[in-house]
C-alpha cells in the first residue's frame, strides 16, 4: 500500500509523516504523528470529539482527509498549554467543573479556542453556536459555557 | 487497494471517475463512507480547481462553486441572505467543510441548502459545461457538479426555515424555503420547497399554483396552506412521523410566508 507524504505545521512546529490512502486526519494525528489529543467519538462527523484547527477554522479530523493538511496549520488541543503552563481556557474549565468524563473536552477546548480567536468578547449565545457541534454527555453544557465566558473575561483583562 | 487521485481541474476530475471511483468534495459525506468501511469505492478522485471555491455576482446572477462551504456563504456580503441557511447545516466544524456541491447529495434528512437553492430556481452546471435545472438534477444526480448559479433574489423575497428538535444543531424534522416574487402587489412565479419531506428536496408545487395571483396576508395565503403537503408523502423516520410532519406542515408554512411571529 503506497502511503502519501504529508508535511504541515502542527501546532506552530514544523511536522511530516505518511498517511495510509484514503486515511482520516484524526486517525493520521493520533497513529502516524503521535498527537493523541484528539478524541475519536463517532467517526462520522457528529460528535466533535475530535475537532481541530486548520488554519484557524474548526474542523473534524475523522471527516477530513488526511493529505489535505499538506502545508497548512494544524492546531490540536494538545498544543494549547506552554509546557506546564495551561492556556486560560484549560484553567477556566478547571475552574468551573467543565470536565467531568473529559472525552469531549479537547474537542470543546478548540471549538472554544476558534470562537475566542475571532471573538474576544463572545455573548452566552455565540458560546452556544460555537459549541453546537460539539457532543457532551456529562455536564449538562453550562459548566462548559460558563467555563469559555470566563476564559473570554480572563483574556480581555489580560490584554 | 483504495487509492486517491488529485487533479488540478474539475474537467480531468471528472473524466476521472467511473466504476469504483467516488468524488471527494468537503468530505463530510464520503469520509463517513471510508471511516465505516465502504467497501465498493476503490478510487478517490478529488480537484484542487480553484473556480470550484469562486462565489461571483454577475449581471444579477449569482454563482457559486461546488466547493464553496458554509462558512464561505456565512464570511460573504453578498450571500447575507442565504446565512440563515449556511448557519442551520451542522456545527461549526461541519460548515467549514460541508460544499454547496456536496449539499445536493446529503441524503434525508440532510440538505437544507439544496431547499434553499430549489426555491431560488437554481441551475447545476456540471463538468464539460453542460447546464441543469436543479429540479431535474436532483432526480438522477448525475454528472460532476462545478457550480450552481440563481438569479440573486430581491430584498425580503427570500425566506428560509428549518424545523428541529435540537437546538442550536439539529438535524431537520422539515426545512422549507420560498422565493416571494411580486408582481403589482399579487404574488406572481412564487417558489416553495420542502426538505426532509421527501426523499430528496422536493417543490411544493400545489402551494405554488395556490399562491400564484394572491395576496401575501392571512386571507391571500389560506388556499396555499389548505394545500401544504399535497403530493407528497413524507417519510417516517427517528424524528418524526409522516403524519407529524403532514399535520405540521401548514403550521410551518404559514410562519414561513408571514414571519416567525405570525399566528
Amino acid at each position: 500500500m503506497s502511503k502519501t507524504p504529508v508535511t504541515f505545521r502542527l501546532n506552530g512546529e514544523d511536522a511530516a509523516a505518511f498517511a495510509d490512502p484514503g486515511s482520516n486526519l484524526l486517525d493520521f494525528l493520533r497513529r502516524a504523528v503521535g498527537d493523541l489529543s484528539p478524541k475519536y467519538g463517532c467517526g462520522q462527523g457528529t460528535c466533535g470529539a475530535c475537532t481541530v484547527l486548520i488554519d484557524g477554522e474548526p474542523h473534524l479530523s475523522c471527516i477530513t482527509l488526511a493529505e489535505t493538511v499538506t502545508g497548512r496549520e494544524v492546531r490540536t488541543a494538545g498544543g494549547l498549554a506552554n509546557g506546564p503552563i495551561l492556556d486560560r481556557l484549560q484553567e477556566a474549565f478547571i475552574d468551573k467543573f467543565a470536565a467531568q468524563c473529559g472525552y469531549c473536552t479537547p474537542g470543546m477546548l478548540m471549538a472554544a479556542t476558534a470562537l475566542l480567536d475571532k471573538n474576544a468578547n463572545p455573548s452566552r449565545q455565540d458560546v452556544i453556536d460555537a459549541i453546537g457541534g460539539n457532543i457532551c454527555r456529562c455536564t449538562g453544557y453550562e459548566p462548559i459555557v460558563d467555563a469559555i465566558l470566563e476564559a473570554s473575561r480572563n483574556t480581555r483583562g489580560a490584554a | 487497494m483504495l487509492r486517491v487521485e488529485t487533479y488540478p481541474t474539475a474537467a480531468e476530475a471528472a473524466r476521472a471517475l467511473g466504476p469504483g471511483a467516488r468524488f471527494l468534495g468537503g468530505g463530510s459525506l464520503v469520509m463517513i463512507e471510508l471511516n465505516y468501511g465502504a467497501s465498493d469505492i476503490e478510487r478517490i478522485v478529488r480537484t484542487t480547481d480553484p473556480a470550484l471555491k469562486d462565489i461571483r455576482v454577475e449581471a444579477g446572477r449569482i454563482h457559486l462553486g461546488a466547493l464553496v462551504t458554509m462558512a464561505d456563504v456565512l464570511r460573504s456580503r453578498e450571500l447575507s441572505f442565504l446565512a440563515p441557511v449556511a448557519q442551520a447545516v451542522g456545527g461549526p466544524a461541519v460548515r467549514s467543510a460541508a460544499s454547496v456541491g456536496g449539499n445536493l447529495f446529503a441524503p434525508h434528512p440532510y440538505g437544507d441548502f439544496t431547499v434553499a437553492l430549489l426555491a431560488l430556481d437554481a441551475m447545476v452546471q456540471t463538468a464539460g459545461g453542460a447546464s441543469h435545472p436543479l429540479e431535474g438534477y436532483l432526480a438522477d444526480r448525475s454528472g460532476l457538479v462545478t457550480s450552481v448559479s440563481f438569479a440573486a433574489p430581491a430584498s425580503n423575497e427570500f425566506a428560509f426555515r428549518k424545523v428541529r428538535r435540537v437546538r442550536p444543531k439539529g438535524a431537520s424534522v422539515m426545512s422549507m424555503a420560498c422565493r416571494l416574487s411580486r408582481s403589482a402587489g399579487q404574488l406572481s412565479g412564487v417558489r416553495v420547497a420542502y426538505g426532509a419531506m421527501a426523499p430528496t428536496a422536493v417543490r411544493a408545487k400545489a402551494v405554488e399554483q395556490a399562491l400564484e395571483g394572491a395576496t401575501l396576508d392571512e386571507r391571500g395565503i389560506a388556499p396555499a396552506l389548505a394545500r401544504a403537503t399535497e403530493g407528497l408523502d413524507p417519510p417516517t423516520d427517528a424524528l418524526a412521523s409522516a403524519w407529524y410532519r403532514k399535520e405540521t406542515a401548514p403550521v410551518h408554512l404559514h410562519r414561513l410566508l408571514l414571519g416567525e411571529n405570525a399566528r
